[in-house]
C-alpha cells in the first residue's frame, strides 16, 4: 500500500490542464507558412521533391490533406517555407486543407458548415467507432492516446466504444484497402443515424502514397460526407482533441 | 559474440514451370513463405501440407481467391463451437480475423485469417518512385517500429550504392531504435496492466511511455521518429541540449519504471493472470521459427544485434536477455528487461557519441544503385527481425523488393499460445506479442 503512494507521488499529476493551449516542441510539424514571394522556379523546385503531390505547381499552395509532414520543401528552401508547431490543423472542408502563399491565419473550422445535429445532440457527449483500414497503425495509437492518462479526452465525454451500434460516428484511419473495403461499410451501416464521419491521417484524407493504386478502394469516401479531416502522419492527439472540440461546439476557443 | 551468416538459396525457375517439391514437411519454418510464394506467382509446392492465401494481394493471380472463402480448418462436431471476432476488433486496434474452435471455454485452436491491411507496398518499392517516396514508405510499413523499418530501408540503399554511414550517424540511429524499443515496451506493459484490470500500473506506464515518445518529437517532430532515419544522412542531427534532456528523461523514466514494475509484478492478481498463461515451448518456437522478443522469451537466443550486429552494435557489446518460460509473465518480464538494458545502451552511446566529431551529412536523395545487386538488410526492432531485400536490374532499378515483418514469423506463436488455454485469457496473450497487421499484410 505505502509503496502505491509513494508511486503515486512521484506519478503526479499528468493531465493536460487545458486541452486548447498545451505547448508542444517547437520542432514538431504543424500547419505550414509559405512565404508571399515564392517564385514559380522555387514552387518547381518543392513539387520536384514533394513525395506526396501535395503541392500545387500552379500557386505553391501546400494541401495538408495529402502533405505527409516530411519537411522536405522547408529543409530545401527554409526562407519560403515554414512548418509551425500549430497543430490545430483539423477542418470541416476540404478545401481548408489547403494553405495558399503569404496565408498565415490558423485553420478554424467553418461553423455555418457543420451540421446543426451534431452540436445539438453530441455536445455533451460523443462515442465514436474508429475503422481502421489498411494504415500503419500510428493514427490508431495516438487515437488510443487521446483517451489515456495526458489527454484524457473522456472528461469532455468524447470517447471510443466497442461496437458500432453504440457509437454515434466513426473514425477512419487508412488508405481504405480493397481488401478492408466491405467491412468498413458494414461497420458504417451498424451505427444508428444520425452519425458522422471523420477522417485520421493523410492515408484516410486522401489515400496518401497509396492514392491512385489498386490496392486500395476510396469508393465509401468519395460517397459519404466527411464532417471532420485530421491531417497528419500521423494525427497528433491534440490535432483530433481540438477538430472534435470545435466539431461538437465544445469549450469554444478564442480565434 | 558469435557472428552468423546469412545464407541464400536459389532456385531458377523455369517460366513454364508451376511445381516444385515443398520443403516445409522437413522445415515447417518455411511453411507461409511458401504459401506466399503461392499466392503470388500461382507455384504449386508439392507435398506442403495446406497451400492457404496468406494476405490477398491486389496482384495475386487466382482471382477467385477471395477474403470471404478463405478455406478455414473446421471440425465437425456437436461437442465445439466456433468463435469468430473480427476484422473490427473491440479496440482502436487494426483489422484481422481470428477464429477460435473451443471445447467449451477452452481454446482448442485458433486460425488467423490476414489481409485486410494490404495496400501494395512492396510493388511500390519497385514502381519508379523517387529515393524520397522509398523513404516515406519505408516509415509507413508499421507505424510502430517507424525507425527500426526506415533504418532497415536505409542501410539496404547504402548497400546498393555502397556509401557508408559515419560513426556518430550510426550511434545516433542506434539511440533512436533503442528508444523506439523502450517506448513500445512501457505501452504494452500499461495494455497488459489495463488487461488485468491494475490501473496503477496502466496510467503510469502511460505517462512513462509519452515521455519517451514525446522526447523523439522532441528530437524530430515526430512522436514516432518519422522522418529521423534517411540513407546517407540525417536531418535532425543531435545536439548538446537534446542529449542534456534525453539523459534527464531516461533517469526519471528509469528510476519510476523499475518502481512500478518492481510492484505489478509482484502483486498475486497480476501474477496470477499472467504465470503459465499462454505458454509456447522452445521446442514449438524453433520449429515454427519465433524471432525476436516472442523467441527470447521462451529461451532462443535470437537477437539480430548480436547475431547480425549492424550500425554501431558492430562495435558495441549488449546484453541480450534470455528468458526460459515462454508464458505471458516471461514476454512480459521480459520488455522490464529490454527497457533496463535499453536505458544502459543508450547512456554509453552517448558518451561514445560525444567524443566523435559531428559532422553529419544531410540525407542523399540523389543516389543511383549499382546495377545486378542484390542485398539484404536486417535489424532488430522491437519485436524482432525486419529484413528488407532487394535486386536491381542492369539500369540500377529495383526489380523486386522484399520486406519480412517479425510478425510473419510470429503470428503461428500466438496461435499455438492459446491452445487448450481459456478463451478469456486470449486478450493478455496477444498484448503479450502485441503483433503487427500492417507488418504482416504489407
Amino acid at each position: 500500500m505505502f509503496k502505491e503512494f509513494k508511486i503515486l507521488s512521484h506519478h503526479g499529476k499528468q493531465y493536460v490542464k487545458d486541452l486548447r493551449n498545451q505547448p508542444v516542441s517547437d520542432i514538431f510539424r504543424g500547419r505550414p507558412i509559405i512565404a508571399d514571394d515564392i517564385t514559380s522556379s522555387e514552387i518547381n523546385r518543392i513539387c520536384d521533391i514533394c513525395p506526396a503531390g501535395a503541392i500545387s505547381r500552379k500557386n505553391g499552395a501546400i494541401d495538408l490533406g495529402k502533405c505527409v509532414f516530411c519537411k522536405e520543401c522547408e529543409f530545401l528552401l527554409p526562407e519560403k517555407v515554414k512548418f509551425l508547431n500549430d497543430y490545430k490543423t483539423a477542418a470541416n472542408r476540404r478545401e481548408d486543407l489547403i494553405i495558399k502563399p503569404g496565408n498565415d491565419t490558423p485553420l478554424r473550422l467553418d461553423g455555418n458548415h457543420i451540421r446543426k445535429e451534431i452540436r445539438h445532440l453530441f455536445k455533451g457527449a460523443l462515442k465514436l467507432r474508429q475503422v481502421s483500414t489498411g494504415g500503419d497503425n500510428s493514427c490508431e495509437m495516438e487515437l488510443n492516446a487521446t483517451g489515456n492518462v495526458n489527454f484524457d479526452f473522456g472528461r469532455y465525454g468524447v470517447e471510443f466504444v466497442a461496437s458500432p451500434r453504440h457509437a454515434d460516428g466513426i473514425v477512419i484511419t487508412g488508405p481504405v484497402s480493397s481488401n478492408m473495403a466491405e467491412a468498413l461499410n458494414i461497420c458504417y451501416l451498424a451505427v444508428p443515424e444520425p452519425k458522422l464521419i471523420i477522417l485520421v491521417g493523410t492515408d484516410a484524407i486522401n489515400g496518401g502514397m497509396f492514392n491512385g493504386t489498386q490496392a486500395i478502394n476510396r469508393k465509401f469516401i468519395d460517397e459519404h460526407h466527411i464532417d471532420l479531416y485530421v491531417p497528419g502522419n500521423p494525427a497528433h492527439p491534440l490535432t483530433f482533441i481540438n477538430g472534435v472540440m470545435d466539431l461538437i461546439g465544445i469549450c469554444p476557443q478564442t480565434p | 559474440m558469435t557472428r552468423k551468416k546469412i545464407s541464400v538459396f536459389s532456385f531458377e525457375h523455369g517460366i513454364d514451370m508451376h511445381v516444385l517439391k515443398s520443403l516445409t514437411p522437413v522445415t515447417p519454418q518455411l511453411h507461409l513463405f511458401e504459401r506466399e510464394i503461392h499466392e503470388n506467382f500461382e507455384v504449386q509446392f508439392e507435398g506442403h501440407p495446406w497451400l492457404k492465401p496468406v494476405r490477398y494481394p491486389y496482384y495475386r493471380p487466382d482471382r477467385s481467391s477471395i477474403m470471404d472463402n478463405y478455406p478455414f480448418y473446421d471440425i465437425d462436431s456437436e461437442e465445439l463451437h466456433e468463435v469468430g471476432v473480427g476484422p473490427v476488433h473491440a479496440g482502436v486496434i487494426e483489422p484481422g480475423y481470428f477464429r477460435f474452435i473451443c471445447n467449451g471455454e477452452k481454446v482448442l485452436h485458433l486460425e488467423t485469417q490476414f489481409g485486410y491491411q494490404h495496400r501494395g507496398i512492396e510493388r511500390l518499392f519497385t514502381d519508379n518512385k523517387s529515393p524520397l517516396q522509398k523513404c516515406i514508405l519505408s516509415e509507413n510499413i508499421a507505424g510502430d517500429s517507424s525507425v527500426a523499418y526506415s533504418l532497415a530501408h536505409s542501410q539496404l540503399i547504402e548497400s546498393l550504392t555502397g556509401i557508408e554511414a559515419g560513426d556518430a550517424l550510426q550511434i545516433e540511429r542506434c539511440i533512436a531504435l533503442e528508444l523506439e524499443r523502450m517506448a513500445v515496451h512501457i505501452g504494452d506493459t500499461a495494455a497488459l496492466c489495463g488487461d488485468v484490470a491494475y490501473q496503477l500500473g496502466q496510467v503510469v506506464c502511460e505517462a512513462l511511455r509519452t515521455e519517451i515518445i514525446n522526447t523523439t518529437q522532441n528530437w524530430c517532430g515526430n512522436r514516432f521518429g518519422k522522418g529521423l532515419v534517411r540513407p546517407g544522412g540525417s536531418n535532425y542531427p543531435m545536439d548538446i541540449t537534446f542529449v542534456g534532456n534525453l539523459l534527464k528523461v531516461l533517469e526519471r523514466v528509469g528510476m519510476r519504471f523499475a518502481e512500478i514494475t518492481e510492484r505489478i509484478y509482484s502483486m498475486p492478481s497480476v501474477l496470477a493472470r499472467f504465470e503459465d498463461i499462454g505458454q509456447v515451448t522452445k521446442q514449438q518456437a524453433l520449429s515454427i521459427g519465433t524471432v525476436g522478443m516472442a523467441a527470447r522469451s521462451c529461451g532462443i537466443p535470437r537477437d539480430i544485434r548480436i547475431s547480425h550486429p549492424f550500425q554501431y552494435f558492430n562495435k558495441f557489446e549488449i546484453q541480450s536477455i534470455i528468458l526460459e518460460t515462454g508464458d505471458v509473465l516471461a514476454r512480459g518480464l521480459l520488455r522490464v528487461r529490454e527497457v533496463v538494458e535499453s536505458i544502459r545502451i543508450i547512456r554509453e552511446l552517448v558518451k561514445i557519441w560525444q567524443v566523435y566529431p559531428k559532422e553529419i551529412p544531410r540525407p542523399l536523395y540523389n543516389y543511383k544503385l549499382i546495377p545486378n545487386r542484390f542485398a539484404i538488410s536486417v535489424v532488430e526492432g522491437w519485436r524482432g527481425e525486419i529484413c528488407h531485400a532487394a535486386v536491381t536490374d542492369a539500369d540500377g532499378n529495383i526489380d523486386n523488393y522484399k520486406v519480412i515483418d517479425p510478425s510473419f514469423h510470429n503470428w503461428m506463436a500466438l496461435a499455438l499460445a492459446v491452445r487448450n488455454q481459456e478463451i478469456s485469457d486470449f486478450p493478455v496473450c496477444n498484448k503479450s506479442f502485441n503483433l503487427s497487421y500492417c507488418g504482416n499484410d504489407l
